[in-house]
């Protein structure tokens, strides 16, 4: 009774597919669909596919078949055993410093500063990602370069910088990635009812405690959440390994050189951050994180 | 010496003066309720004591000690928060075990003492359980739990049964006073809900506007109020203004009169000469099951509440309805003169 009066309405096509559900599921998922298995899925399977495949010595085309030499390659040569571990050093420490940043930062903008200070924080996490990544990496490059401004700043106190090196790398990828740890985690702890807070301090715990045994535990989902942004992306990175790394390779560099040399060696070394970012997420579900993101 | 001394305790938020220049005494054992309507002050006295906020001015001590602006954990109070705030994370033992954990109990022992209080609001069952697992009462006698396993000198509660439905409210009033008496703990209990205060306090404090209006006992409070606002707050009160009592009572100062002391009488019959009557016309009568509520209109636009018990079938004893005009009669012992 009441559908005749609704199909009759002034929304005929919202009461059509209130009364079908399958035509309503085909018309909201038909394009995401495409999206994922076509574009997204497809291209990766395809690269997994090219992964074992070679390329022919004499005329360098790649030759369709099944070789498992790629990834033999990337698991006896040192040098690309050298580059995965290096990459996922400096993946690691940019999630961990990424980490030790935000959870402070987050708790003062929260909980200490006024409401002013907390809206003007909050902008100048944001403001690095209004800028492009190439400009924000020359930045980086500037500031640290042989006569860059880091050197003429500290030269009074008698400290010179690294030169491009490892620990640049793990700067300029902490400084890229940094509002995706510093957003998630900020507004986790500002969903923290303000009487737990109240609670621990009252049955004697000081601020360290308060931070280590209330915040953090309920702040783990979103802390995995960014550093699912920060470790992946720093694995996948290699411009902030070429113009602040000096010599430093990460895996990227590897899979850039490769790319038009050697296809199916680029495709294989690519399964190395997938692998990284997998035993990433099963590591973090089996502390049982993931339950609660 | 009183275990609590609030001396000139004044705190502000803004512009608004939360709490302006109150002093308190409370004594060791005692239960004592903050009572007071929403934004008048009580939470913000109970949340000083506790340490939360900071006075701007006054002093607060504690068994002589001063404890003005100690933070939090160094003060031998505890609080039993409105909205439980139990650690989401952490199951119910966790949650108990977490004071004594700051106080580096050796873990053995604050299981033991962490069961035993658990034990003592009669959850058992639950230890392992989460919060979000347990139902609102559950919940209301863990926060209880874990602020008592910690031996406070006095323990702060902030509405802590507003979240209840009536049934089980009742109940944990009774529990409550019950667990009050036999730890021997002090209780500061902040609540709007003036049955609640009655039923379960040695001592009321009434606050209105960041200030205290009276101090007594639960008869004192009702039967005496200091002000108009006490009056009115704790039940219904009939005040009569200086100016109406002069003119209709023949008295020139403010009095208060309880709508259960007041009777109805048919017009022109006797009445005691220790007895008042005011004549007037009934505007409304609301049957409420045990009680019938009559509103009576006398001279001079006052209106009077009156309340009959109703210990006779409607309609088989001689009430009355809307319209009839009937005397109001009360006991002159039974007015309460109010200073203000």
């Amino acid at each position: 009774m009441s559908t005749k009066s609704t199909s009759k309405g002034s929304q005929p096509i919202s009461s059509f597919l209130l009364r079908k559900p399958k035509v309503r599921l085909i018309s909201l998922l038909t394009l995401p669909m495409t999206w994922i298995v076509g574009v997204y899925i497809v291209s990766l399977f395809l690269l997994l596919i090219t992964a074992f495949w070679n390329v022919d010595p004499f005329t360098s085309r790649v030759r369709p078949g099944f070789t498992l030499e790629n990834f033999i390659m990337i698991f006896t040569v040192p040098a690309y055993i050298a580059t995965s571990i290096r990459t996922l050093f400096i993946a690691l420490s940019v999630t961990a410093i990424c980490v030790l940043l935000a959870v402070p930062l987050g708790i003062y903008m929260a909980k200490i500063a006024n409401p002013r200070l907390r809206n003007f924080l909050a902008v100048a996490i944001t403001l690095p990602l209004w800028a492009g990544y190439l400009v924000k990496i020359i930045a980086m490059r500037l500031v640290f370069t042989e006569e860059g401004f880091f050197n003429w700043f500290m030269a009074p106190f008698g400290i010179r910088g690294p030169g491009f090196s490892i620990p640049i790398v793990i700067l300029t990828l902490t400084y890229l990635w940094f509002p995706y740890m510093a957003l998630p985690v900020y507004t986790a702890i500002r969903q923290i009812p303000p009487n737990l807070f109240d609670a621990s301090s009252d049955m004697g715990a000081k601020g360290f405690t308060t931070v280590y045994r209330v915040v953090i535990p309920l702040i783990v989902p979103a802390i995995i959440a960014g550093s699912v942004f920060t470790f992946s992306l720093s694995l996948g990175d290699y411009l902030a390994a070429r113009f602040t790394g000096g010599a430093t390779q990460m895996i990227g560099s590897i899979i850039a050189a490769n790319i038009n040399l050697n296809p199916p060696v680029a495709a294989a070394y690519s399964m190395i951050p997938i692998a990284f970012v997998v035993i990433y997420l099963m590591v973090a579900r089996r502390t049982g994180s993931l339950e609660r993101m | 010496m009183a275990l609590i001394e609030i001396r000139n305790l004044t705190k502000s938020f803004g512009n608004l003066k939360a709490v302006d220049d109150i002093s308190l005494d409370i004594e060791s054992g005692e239960f004592i309720t903050l009572l007071g309507p929403s934004g008048s002050g009580k939470t913000t006295v109970l949340r000083m004591i506790a340490g939360f906020e900071d006075p701007d001015a006054g002093l607060i001590k504690l068994n002589g000690e001063d404890i003005t602006h100690l933070p939090p954990f160094d003060r031998d109070v505890n609080t039993v928060f409105q909205d439980y705030a139990l650690f989401p994370h952490m199951s119910v033992q966790e949650n108990v075990e977490y004071g004594l954990r700051t106080r580096k109990v050796p873990k053995a022992e604050r299981a033991k003492q962490a069961i035993a209080a658990i034990a003592s609001v009669k959850l058992e069952e639950t230890v392992d359980r989460l919060p979000h697992q347990l139902s609102g009462g559950q919940r209301q006698r863990i926060a209880l739990a874990r602020a008592l396993v910690l031996r406070p000198r006095v323990l702060l509660l902030d509405e802590p049964l507003g979240a209840l439905d009536r049934q089980l409210r009742e109940e944990m009033q009774v529990e409550l006073k019950k667990i009050q008496r036999d730890a021997g703990i002090t209780f500061v209990f902040v609540t709007h809900d003036q049955e609640e205060a009655m039923r379960m306090s040695d001592r009321i404090v009434v606050f209105n506007s960041g200030r205290i209006e009276q101090v007594g006992t639960p008869e004192q409070v009702y039967e005496e109020p200091r002000t108009n606002f006490v009056a009115g707050f704790l039940g219904t009160a009939n005040i009569f203004t200086a100016d109406m009592a002069s003119k209709l009572l023949g008295t020139s100062s403010t009095v208060s009169i309880r709508p259960e002391r007041i009777r109805l009488q048919a017009l022109g019959t006797k009445i005691d000469k220790s007895e008042t009557s005011i004549v007037g016309t009934i505007h409304e009568a609301a049957f409420v099951g045990a009680n019938t509520i009559y509103i009576i209109e006398t001279e001079f636009g006052m209106k009077l509440t009156v309340r009959k018990t109703n210990t006779e079938l409607l309609g088989q004893d001689d009430s009355f309805v809307a319209g009839d005009q009937v005397m109001a009669v009360w006991r002159n012992s039974h007015v309460a003169q109010i200073p203000v």
